[in-house]
């Protein structure tokens, strides 16, 4: 006689494989936080050793002073915040034609000074424009060299590094006053 | 038995759900992968401040937080504006400097990235600033939204 054997099938149940996976699922949404970090990048200057900086030409420093009211100084004039670009462009893209204006965009410094309790969002504002200033000046260098805006030049490439040093950014946020 | 029976459709109604397990598991492994665990407690309250020049910071391995704004108090209150790095706030400012620089020591192209809040007063991000150029770290990133 033969034994009739039965097998059990040799199976996982995978009906709750979509359950566990849904579960992990919505622990990852959960935590999940998809910030960018976006910013403004800066380079400060190195501590000065006791060497003397070297000497800058009154004409290629332009100095802006913001006070503790958000109220603005270019070069000792009053100016608004929405003039701040425009002055700006100005400023560095002389070439030297105007003797009170800088003598090449290579030279031109832009110093940036703030009272102790300036509000850090018009200090932010007034970055922005400065660096908004320098990358409107690169996009009409690329848009006249290369006819495509400098944004789309790839980052590390050699376009970019020769727009970047037609324009670089010399941007100095003065030594604070003691007390 | 009624005269009027239903007609009932021969096809089978039910959505086939055995590729279900598939498309959860590749929305998981997209979530898997672009997750950032948070690794800090925020300590102190924040408010971005909005730009519209910013650019991107791609390389987040580089990237360590120096948190400034007024310290978050029970009940909803706010305290004075402080300086928080990682996870403690930070007393004495001067201690910046050391932190900083042995973070510099781990990674030698670290960015410091600012985030500050948008009613600070700009006097302790001198402060900050210049513990951060005694340590060496000079580049340095102030973290704005995009302005709308």
């Amino acid at each position: 006689m033969i034994k009739k054997r039965t097998r059990d099938d040799a199976e996982i149940p995978m009906s709750s494989l979509a359950d566990i996976a849904f579960l992990l699922l919505v622990f990852f949404l959960v935590v999940t936080t998809i910030d960018v970090d976006t910013g403004i990048g800066l380079i400060l200057p190195p501590i000065p050793d006791d060497i003397e900086p070297p000497p800058v030409r009154e004409r290629n420093l332009m100095n802006i002073l913001v006070n503790a009211q958000g109220m603005v100084l270019i070069n000792e004039q009053p100016a608004a915040i929405a003039n701040v670009r425009d002055q700006v462009k100005q400023f560095i893209d002389n070439h030297g034609v105007d003797p009170e204006l800088s003598e090449s965009p290579d030279d031109a410094i832009v110093s940036i000074k703030t009272d102790r309790r300036t509000p850090y969002n018009v200090y932010i504002d007034m970055l922005d424009e400065v660096m908004g200033a320098y990358e409107e000046l690169r996009h009409a260098a690329s848009m006249d060299r290369f006819g495509v805006p400098f944004s789309s030049l790839e980052q590390g490439s050699e376009r970019r590094a020769e727009i970047q040093e037609m324009y670089p950014k010399k941007i100095s946020i003065a030594e604070p006053d003691e007390g | 038995m009624s005269k009027f029976q239903k007609k009932q459709a021969k096809t089978k109604q039910s959505v086939p759900t055995s590729a279900m397990p598939d498309v959860v598991f590749m929305l998981l492994i997209f979530f898997m992968v672009t997750t950032v665990l948070r690794e800090v407690e925020l300590q102190v309250q924040i408010d971005y401040a909005a730009a519209e020049n910013i650019e991107k910071i791609e390389q987040k391995r580089l990237v360590s937080y120096v948190y400034i704004g007024p310290e978050r108090l029970g009940g909803g209150r706010l305290g004075e504006t402080r300086v928080q790095i990682d996870d403690a706030l930070v007393d004495d400012i001067g201690a910046i400097r050391n932190i900083m620089y042995d973070k510099l020591l781990e990674q030698p192209r670290l960015i410091v990235s600012l985030r500050v809040d948008r009613d600070s007063e700009f006097g302790i991000i001198t402060d900050v600033q210049q513990e951060l150029r005694h340590a060496g770290t000079l580049r340095i990133n102030y973290s704005t939204r995009r302005q709308i």
